[in-house]
């Protein structure tokens, strides 16, 4: 076997405390596609960033072509061979094609840009990976798969050693995909070493070479694709949950009855493929599945936040266009995004105000809640779920993780939803937190309430719910009630191989 | 079906079709529209071509810079007050208020980019300083009298027809040139654009950010003090209140000429045509002699309105559906 | 008294504090207050009576920028409102008609509403970036304004139309005006859920959208609302001068106004705002032109002064960032 073009060794970095990668080894060796593939948190990006120069880390050495390297920009990274391309084009959409090929090496004649020769130069190195294209047309003109083939175009043309692919194809549609692969694999030919990263089990398994699986921060391992099982993987990816969780009380309770939504056929191009789901009054329905496998979709489906281009929703045996938030909140639904903080708090709000915030907005801006109400509801839902410091006039800003996701918990069941959608809301908090949102969850559903939980743990959606449904690359596979006999191991084995139970 | 190509001119090719049409209508309309009239387009607003140029870069790297007029107002005032006042040479002294142009454009830049201050924000205390210090050196215009500022301002160049054009007419197409040139065919240019595409973008493709942003505001700066010393020119004075709006009207023809002003998109030609329509909408108002000064805003305004709405239509459009 | 220094109005109330000190240093009566004919004189009062106009724009500027806006097109507002008014008293066969000012101020206002519900719209509605939405209006609307005076200053002699700039029991009748508009801003945006609601859109608003908070009915309310205090503000002028003045009228207002915004602790990128702070704010800069005036500089120099408090203000938060990181990586 040949000399790795690129080693790392020991790789540490911390941030304020926290630590993000311990200790770990990464190889890449010249011509071939290296997957790298782990959970959130596990680590993927922070290495990305020390590749390209975005962070420096705290211990460990990179070697490139066998000399000690250090990387201390993406610019410097770029001269020394190693070539990014990213889930968004990081490219400029409004110059032409052959500017984002070129810039900053354009060709010059006596100091000025030499035009004619560099949109003949573009159009060969653009044919080179197969793309027929008009190269003085701005890159915005052209689909985003297209931008994605001429960063990489780009890319190449800049240094050819190693190309790290982060996340290309969760936005491309399979046709789409099909002719990245292709450029992929003449690059392989030409002796590129491809870094790539994505979360689909397929993609790996079709395309890559070598796998090296990251899990909270650690190497999990490092295997040859074809000498992997998928079960396999996908157990090194999610790991063994964490012990040390208070046992929870029996809640099985089987769902009866009409649904209090059903979605029939619903989908959204690029996004998620048309599924059915039911959730009963009563019910915790929990969403398992890799990420980027469509959970999130799901839920802002359900919500309105996105809207569904196929199928339709049923809320108590009636259609309900759910077009908007406002349109499903007025339905009686809740939605908790995972993204606490760009989509879910306020930050320079206090906690109190966050909390009423979407009771408030329901009630419109005429009529306030009086100030005893508020304090009631506010002091009510602290004590409840314990949030803390029960100081109601900090900054929702100053509180911790958990304490955050429990304030915007508050702000939902303020408004009394009869659907409660959930997204990763146990993730990044502490333990104690963790034991009592699940509880909360139990508590809820037993008063009525149905749930949606959406969870990357496989043994939080296997404690909570009454049915689970497994997702895989963009489909809602399978839909089985939860049983003694299903374990985290029956999940997984329907994540690996995409079967309905 | 238009090409993308095409479409990104739509709104050039818009403003050079109704710059056309006011042309013809004035030559059918008015006896007195003559060749000469298309000059004196030239000759009337050669400053505001040149301020519209330095915002042009500005906008298209896609910033802003309200301190425009008040630093063209400054440089006539400082000129006058140093020709005159103190007895400078004249032509030292321009050379003087183009470096304080520039330097103050740097100075702007350096705050917007290093201290990560809204260039709105910035440049107004740009425009409040400059404008202030103005009536600082004098609340009254200073009227210059000397033979070399007095020679460029006369001089004029016979062209064919019995018509002529200035000197500094010619010094404004002139800038035009070169800015062209520099957005076109220098790497500065295209970094320019790259900027204001997307400045995240611009840093990973390894566009030299901060350099770019300050030189653009140079260039702001410069143009801005040079249409002061076009001002001079045309009037042989010093003003305290001279250039007060110049930005907008800038601005207003930069829009109109087709930058969008979010940046990346546009060029000084088109800007060239937003200025000529500028300048045509005050040439007829004032040979229709009926309609007054006022109607030049409401026009203005109006061209703004519709130019701004066209390119939002247009953004809209080009924007593929959300993944 | 570490936390009397942390409030946010703290260092804002010791600048108008030293302003003042300033000028009872140079003009010792400075502080005095006479009474001449019944009704009070004195700097101060000539502050409160030039100041309230700013101190109005300012407060429907707070809004605006708290929901993550901006508007540039209140001195164009200004000009209009004043020449509606005076316009229409000027045409009236009784100048001295209490009813014919009582529409004029109503069609002032009116106009002043529509005007602001087109940038609200636009920006809201239609998406335009609101400096870009607003530029439209700053540069039509003193257009506008001409062509309603007929690009003449409409002078007016209306003994009820005065009143506005008049004196009521001693007091300046625009200090109350103003006073009453800051308490009614304050009581509608915290006794209602306005202010909460505007303070989310301006704070995150993707967030916004998730709670269902329809944030654009929010901004045009915004936006009318700044163009609305623009145009008492802009009757206010031109009843002081007891003439419309379109070219000049409300000049520069919007820059001040702004200025006296960010002065009072609001943050240009929306989210949290503060009425107090900006009351003060505008004081500051009142003051600041008063105190120019007094040190004998012409009136036109205070741009200098007001650009050096643009730059102290835009330094401060640059200053503390660069304090708190020495801090955090000392401890």
């Amino acid at each position: 076997m040949t000399e790795p073009v690129l080693e790392m060794k020991g790789i540490s970095k911390e941030f304020s405390g926290a630590r993000a990668l311990v200790g770990v080894d990464f190889r890449l060796f010249p011509g071939e596609i290296h997957a790298l593939m782990g959970e959130n948190g596990a680590g993927k990006s922070t290495l990305i960033k020390v590749l390209t120069g975005v962070y420096h880390p705290d211990a460990g050495q990179v070697t490139l072509d066998g000399e000690v390297v250090r990387i201390t920009s993406p610019l410097q990274a770029q001269k020394a061979g190693i070539s990014t391309v990213y889930q968004e084009v990081n490219l400029c959409t409004n110059l032409s094609v052959a500017e984002n090929v070129f810039l900053g090496r354009e060709p010059r004649r006596m100091g000025a840009i030499h035009w004619a020769r560099m949109r003949s130069d573009a159009a060969q190195l653009v044919r080179r990976v197969g793309l027929e294209l008009d190269v003085s047309a701005p890159l915005g003109s052209y689909p985003l798969a297209i931008q994605q083939l001429v960063a990489i175009v780009r890319a190449v043309a800049i240094s050819a050693k190693v190309l790290i692919l982060d996340e290309p194809t969760s936005s491309l549609d399979r046709s789409e995909v099909e002719q990245l692969f292709a450029v992929m694999r003449r690059l392989k030919e030409q002796g590129v070493a491809i870094l790539f990263v994505t979360h689909f089990l397929e993609q790996v398994y079709e395309i890559c070479d070598r796998v090296t699986i990251l899990r909270n921060g650690a190497l999990v391992g490092e295997h040859m694709v074809a000498e992997l099982e998928r079960k396999r993987l996908v157990q090194l990816m999610i790991g063994k949950a964490l012990g040390e969780l208070e046992e929870l009380t029996e809640h099985i309770r089987p769902a009866v009855g009409k649904a209090m939504i059903r979605a029939e056929g619903l989908g959204r191009n690029g996004a998620i493929a048309p599924f059915n789901l039911d959730v009963h009054a009563g019910e915790v329905v929990g969403l398992a599945g890799l990420l980027g496998s469509g959970r999130t979709e799901v839920a802002r489906l359900l919500f309105g936040a996105d809207h569904a281009d196929s199928g339709k929703v049923l809320i108590d045996g009636e259609p309900a266009n759910l077009r908007t938030p406002n349109a499903a909140i007025e339905r009686s639904i809740a939605f908790c995004s995972e993204n606490r903080r760009a989509e879910g708090l306020v930050p320079e709000l206090s906690v109190r105000e966050n909390m009423i915030l979407a009771l408030q907005a329901a009630r419109g801006w005429t009529r306030p809640l009086s100030t005893e109400k508020r304090d009631e509801l506010v002091a009510r839902y602290m004590k409840a779920l314990d949030i803390r410091p029960s100081n109601p006039d900090l900054p929702v800003s100053s509180l911790s993780g958990g304490n955050q996701q429990k304030v915007l918990l508050a702000r939902w069941l303020i408004t009394q939803p009869r659907l409660l959608i959930l997204d990763e809301p146990t993730r990044g908090i502490d333990i104690g937190a963790k034991t009592e949102i699940q509880k909360l969850v139990v508590e809820l559903s037993e008063g009525g309430m149905a749930v949606l939980f959406i969870s990357a743990e496989l043994e939080e959606v296997l404690r909570l719910s009454h049915t689970i449904g497994v997702l895989r690359d963009r489909q809602l596979v399978s839909q089985i009630a939860n049983a003694p006999e299903i374990n985290a191991d029956r999940i997984m084995e329907i994540i690996a191989s995409g079967a309905p139970a | 079906m238009m090409s993308p190509a095409m479409r990104r001119r739509l709104p050039a090719v818009v403003t050079a079709t109704l710059l056309v049409a006011m042309i013809v209508s004035g030559y059918l309309r008015y006896p007195k529209f003559d060749g000469q009239a298309i000059y004196d387009l030239f000759i009337d607003n050669g400053f505001l071509l040149v301020a519209a140029i330095g915002a042009t870069f500005v906008i298209l790297s896609g910033g802003i810079d309200l301190s425009v007029g008040a630093v063209a107002g400054f440089s006539t005032m400082f000129a006058a007050w140093l020709i005159v006042r103190q007895g400078w040479t004249s032509w030292l002294v321009i050379l003087i208020v183009l470096a304080i142009g520039t330097l103050a454009g740097l100075l702007m830049g350096a705050a917007i980019h290093y201290l990560e201050i809204q260039p709105f924000i910035v440049t107004l205390a740009g425009l409040f300083l400059f404008r202030g210090l103005c009536f600082v050196i004098d609340d009254n215009s200073i009227s210059i009298r000397d033979p070399f500022i007095a020679g460029i301002a006369e001089a004029r160049f016979q062209l064919p027809g019995g018509t002529s054009i200035t000197l500094s007419a010619f010094i404004a197409i002139a800038v035009l040139a070169v800015a062209a040139y520099v957005l076109h065919y220098m790497r500065f240019g295209r970094q320019v654009y790259a900027l204001g595409g997307s400045e995240q973008s611009a840093l990973l493709m390894g566009v030299p950010v901060a350099r770019t942003k300050l030189a653009v505001y140079a260039v702001s700066g410069f143009c801005s003090a040079f249409a002061g010393v076009l001002y001079i020119f045309y009037i042989q004075s010093g003003d305290p209140s001279i250039g007060v709006g110049l930005e907008l009207d800038a601005i207003a023809a930069v829009v109109i000429g087709g930058t969008l002003l979010t940046g990346g998109t546009g060029t000084v030609l088109g800007t060239l045509l937003g200025v000529l329509v500028f300048g045509m909408v005050k040439t007829i108002l004032n040979f229709e002699g009926t309609l007054s000064s006022w109607w030049v805003r409401i026009f203005v305004g109006s061209l703004l309105l519709a130019f701004i709405l066209l390119q939002r239509l247009m953004v809209a459009r080009k924007t593929p559906a959300p993944a | 008294m570490s936390s009397v220094i942390r409030h946010r109005l703290f260092w804002p109330l010791v600048a108008l504090a030293l302003l003042l000190l300033v000028n009872l240093f140079k003009k010792p009566d400075f502080f005095a207050i006479s009474v001449i004919n019944g009704n009070l004189h004195g700097s101060l009062i000539d502050i409160a009576l030039n100041g309230a106009p700013l101190m109005l724009v300012a407060l429907g500027m707070t809004l605006v920028i708290a929901t993550g806006g901006i508007d540039l097109s209140v001195g164009s507002v200004v000009a209009i409102s004043g020449a509606i008014a005076c316009f229409y008293i000027s045409g009236q066969p009784d100048q001295n008609s209490l009813s014919a000012v009582l529409i004029a101020v109503a069609l002032a206002l009116a106009a002043s509403l529509v005007l602001g519900a087109w940038n609200g719209v636009l920006v809201a509605r239609f998406g335009i970036q609101p400096i870009i939405a607003t530029l439209i209006l700053l540069v039509a609307g003193r257009g506008i304004a001409q062509l309603i005076t007929s690009g003449q200053i409409i002078t007016i002699n209306s003994a009820p139309y005065k009143i506005i700039s008049g004196f009521w029991l001693g007091l300046p009748v625009v200090v109350p005006i103003a006073a009453v508009m800051v308490g009614f801003t304050a009581l509608l945006t915290r006794r209602t859920a306005l202010g909460l609601l505007v303070e989310s859109v301006g704070g995150n608003a993707e967030a916004s959208r998730l709670v269902g908070i329809r944030s654009a009915t929010l901004k045009i309310m915004a936006y009318g609302f700044s163009a609305l205090c623009a145009g008492i503000a802009g009757l206010m002028v031109s009843s002081n001068i007891s003439a419309a003045d379109g070219n000049s009228a409300g000049l520069w207002i919007e820059l001040d106004a702004i200025l006296a915004v960010v002065i009072g602790g609001t943050s240009l990128l929306g989210g949290r705002f503060y009425l107090g702070g900006t009351v003060i704010g505008a004081l500051i800069i009142q003051s600041l032109t008063t105190t120019i005036l007094t040190m004998g500089v012409p009136s036109q120099g205070t741009m200098v002064f007001k650009a050096v408090v643009v730059i102290i203000v835009c330094l401060l938060p640059v200053i503390r960032k660069v304090r708190s990181t020495r801090v955090e990586a000392t401890s």
